[in-house]
């Protein structure tokens, strides 16, 4: 709770920092010249497809893995050559690893009696009660682990983690093996948990909802690299790469070519001679480039239709539809442009019903929706 | 329908039994008729009904004795030497080297016990390793036909049996609890005792009964190291049934042997129960 108090002081004080963090095994490069800055008390996410590096980031923070160069820093220290039993942070492993030989309470009460000086075992039950409070079992202390769900097996991982008060929790796929319904049910109580607490939450995850849905700052991490970090709406608003583009949400990328560029946005022709206007990428004087727009940010109109004035139209036919309630996803085929995908609010179609496969339509491509990717 | 269901049951049931019936029971029955009887003039069985030979059993106190002793010890010292040696099979090799050194861990299984342990009637007598010693000033170091020689005997034979059962508890333990315990704070020595020690119990236990039971049994150990001064049972047995044909009182020796094998093992498995209550269904978690 104090901890809560002093974030509110300093909210961007660092906690942890990866300098030039890199981790070799052999020949694979899984972390690669990783710089980051962790502020206290905020929820980071590291999200990214599997085998990219994540893990083992992580690792290194917990000290499972030594960085093969680079430096990791908690509190200001350099940590590197500090074994994991003597660093201030707990992990939520991805499949819980909790001692099978040992009940709820023996497992949540373990960090805490590893402590020296030894705590009273009076203190020691005192705050697995707690904790085990903290993640709604307290009636399960005395049970087995294999008595226990998966659901339930999570909370007592998460218990026995949070019991120590770690500077950082770090939790690697905490929620892969959990049913779609309990996942949701656990985020949510995952998030009400940090904000109680007020420790520094580090996850690892490849689920990108997962990732929006909880973070603070997401690290996009590609082949061991990091490819953006940002908040969840920044990494949807403005995607730096393609990468990053595909990986957060649904984007159309379309190659363009670039024809005049000013304030921070950019006149770009489609492949079939329409002219959009996009917002640019930073420092970029590319002549061609890739630019991305969200399906949410187009409409469709009926092509007998004209567009008003400073609306982009691009003709196209429609191949699928997908009517999922409160919007319909299209997809689309502009000859010249490409595949298009169009999600349409049911409050903003034009034509009761929704358009039919195969009628013919205008994309309507707003000003400044859309943005001008960065190579790589 | 519930008729057909146990009748499936007890056909499927019979193979078992008969095999049961045939290998154990009968055999058994007959060693326990044979202990009451009397020994014919020209040696086996006479039948009659006599606790005679029951009365005798005294007079084979040193076999029970040796054995009584030197089984639970072999049965330890075998343990103090298998773990090490599975430890550092399933955790410390490297996959390449971990199979071969497994196959080196059978290959004396592949000649017989009786060559094996001749083998060390070389190396326990007098131009073996008491000669060695003796270059040490060590002089006159009798280890040939000495309990001493049985249990190195014991622990050379045995070993394989002790080494399996704790490797592959070993090698199925899941090392991320060895990560677990280090996040929570455990140095390396005290997660070996709080994680890996417990949780290879199961494996304990099963090599200790392998070995325990079979050493009960045994005889040609004692017999080749031990030069006719340190016997087991299993030498009582084949002395009264093979030598002097004295089957009935061999019965009730055998029958002896069968009760203390029952009661000890029977203390064993309960104490191995209190100790890792439930600790078997949490290994195969
Ligand atoms: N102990 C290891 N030995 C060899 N390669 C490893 C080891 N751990 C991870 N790797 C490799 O490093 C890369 C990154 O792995 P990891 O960090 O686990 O990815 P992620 O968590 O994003 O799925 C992968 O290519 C993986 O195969
Ligand atoms: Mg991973």
């Amino acid at each position: 709770m104090e901890r809560a108090a002093s974030m509110h002081v300093r909210p961007e004080e660092t906690v942890a920092e990866f300098v030039g963090a890199t981790k070799r095994y052999g020949e694979v490069l899984a972390a690669d010249r990783i710089d980051l800055r962790i502020r206290r008390g905020e929820f980071l996410s590291f999200l990214g497809p599997s085998g990219c590096g994540k893990t083992t980031a992580l690792r290194m923070l917990a000290g499972f893995e030594t960085p093969t160069d680079g430096t990791v820093l908690i509190d200001g220290q350099d940590v590197s050559a500090v074994p994991a039993h003597r660093r201030p942070v707990n992990m939520v492993f991805q499949h819980y690893a909790l001692f099978p030989h040992m009940t709820v309470e023996e497992n949540v009460g373990y960090g805490l009696r590893q402590r020296r000086p030894r705590l009273s075992r009076r203190e020691i039950g005192d705050k697995v009660a707690k904790a085990l409070a903290t993640v709604r079992l307290d009636a399960f202390g005395p049970r087995r682990i294999w008595e226990m769900s998966g659901g339930q097996q999570q909370r007592v991982a998460l218990a026995r983690a949070i019991v120590n008060e770690p500077k950082i929790l770090l939790l690697d796929e905490p929620m892969a093996a959990l049913d779609a319904k309990l996942r949701g049910e656990m985020q949510r109580e995952l998030l009400d948990l940090q904000r109680q607490l007020g420790i520094t939450f580090v996850l690892v995850t490849h689920d990108q909802e997962e990732a929006l849905a909880m973070s603070d700052r997401i690290c996009i991490m590609g082949k061991g690299r990091i490819a953006q970090i940002g908040s969840p709406q920044e990494l949807y608003d403005r995607p730096a790469t393609r990468y990053v583009a595909d990986f957060v949400g649904k984007a159309n990328i379309l190659s363009a070519r670039i024809v005049a560029r000013a304030g921070g946005t950019a006149q770009a022709v489609l492949g079939n001679g329409a002219a959009v206007t996009v917002a640019d990428a930073p420092g970029d004087a590319r002549g061609e480039a890739e630019i991305a727009v969200r399906p949410e940010a187009l409409s469709l109109a009926p092509s007998g239709e004209a567009p008003g004035p400073g609306v982009a139209a691009v003709a196209a036919t429609v191949t699928h539809r997908t009517f999922l309630g409160d919007h319909t996803e299209y997809l689309l085929d502009a000859p010249g442009v490409g595949a298009l995908q169009v999600n349409v609010p049911r409050q903003a179609e034009r034509v009761p019903g929704g358009h039919g496969m195969g009628a013919s339509v205008h994309v309507i491509w707003p000003e400044g929706a859309g943005l001008v990717l960065a190579a790589g | 329908m519930a008729m057909t269901r146990s009748r499936a049951r007890a056909l499927l049931l019979t193979p078992a039994g008969l095999w049961y019936a045939a290998m154990l029971l009968l055999p058994l029955a007959v060693v326990l008729i044979f202990s009451f009887g009397e020994r014919s003039q020209i040696g086996g069985y006479a039948p009659g009904f006599t606790l005679e030979q029951y009365a005798n059993l005294p007079a084979r106190f040193a076999a029970f004795r040796n054995t009584l002793t030197l089984a639970p010890l072999g049965t330890l010292a075998s343990l103090l030497i298998a773990y090490p040696l599975a430890y550092y099979l399933a955790v410390k090799v490297t996959p390449k080297w971990k199979t071969m050194l497994l196959v080196l861990v059978i290959v004396p299984f592949w000649t017989s016990i009786l060559i094996r342990s001749y083998a060390w009637i070389f190396l326990l007598g007098g131009k073996g390793i008491p000669a060695f010693l003796a270059m040490f000033g060590l002089e006159d170091v009798r280890l040939l036909n000495t309990p001493f020689a049985v249990l190195v005997g014991i622990v050379y034979g045995y070993l394989p049996l002790m080494v399996f059962p704790i490797y592959v508890a070993l090698e199925k333990l899941d090392k991320r609890l060895l990560e677990a315990a280090a996040d929570l704070g455990t140095p390396p020595w005290r997660a070996f005792l709080q994680i890996t020690l417990p949780l290879s119990m199961p494996g304990v236990l099963t090599g200790s009964m392998l070995v325990f039971i079979l050493l009960m049994g045994e005889f040609l150990i004692p017999s080749i190291l031990g030069g006719g001064k340190v016997f087991f049972v299993g030498n009582a047995l084949v002395d009264l049934f093979l030598q002097s044909r004295n089957w009935p009182f061999g019965s009730a020796v055998a029958v002896g042997l069968v009760l203390v094998m029952l009661v000890t093992v029977g203390l064993y498995t309960r104490a191995a129960k209190r100790f890792g209550a439930g600790r078997d269904d949490a290994a195969l978690m």
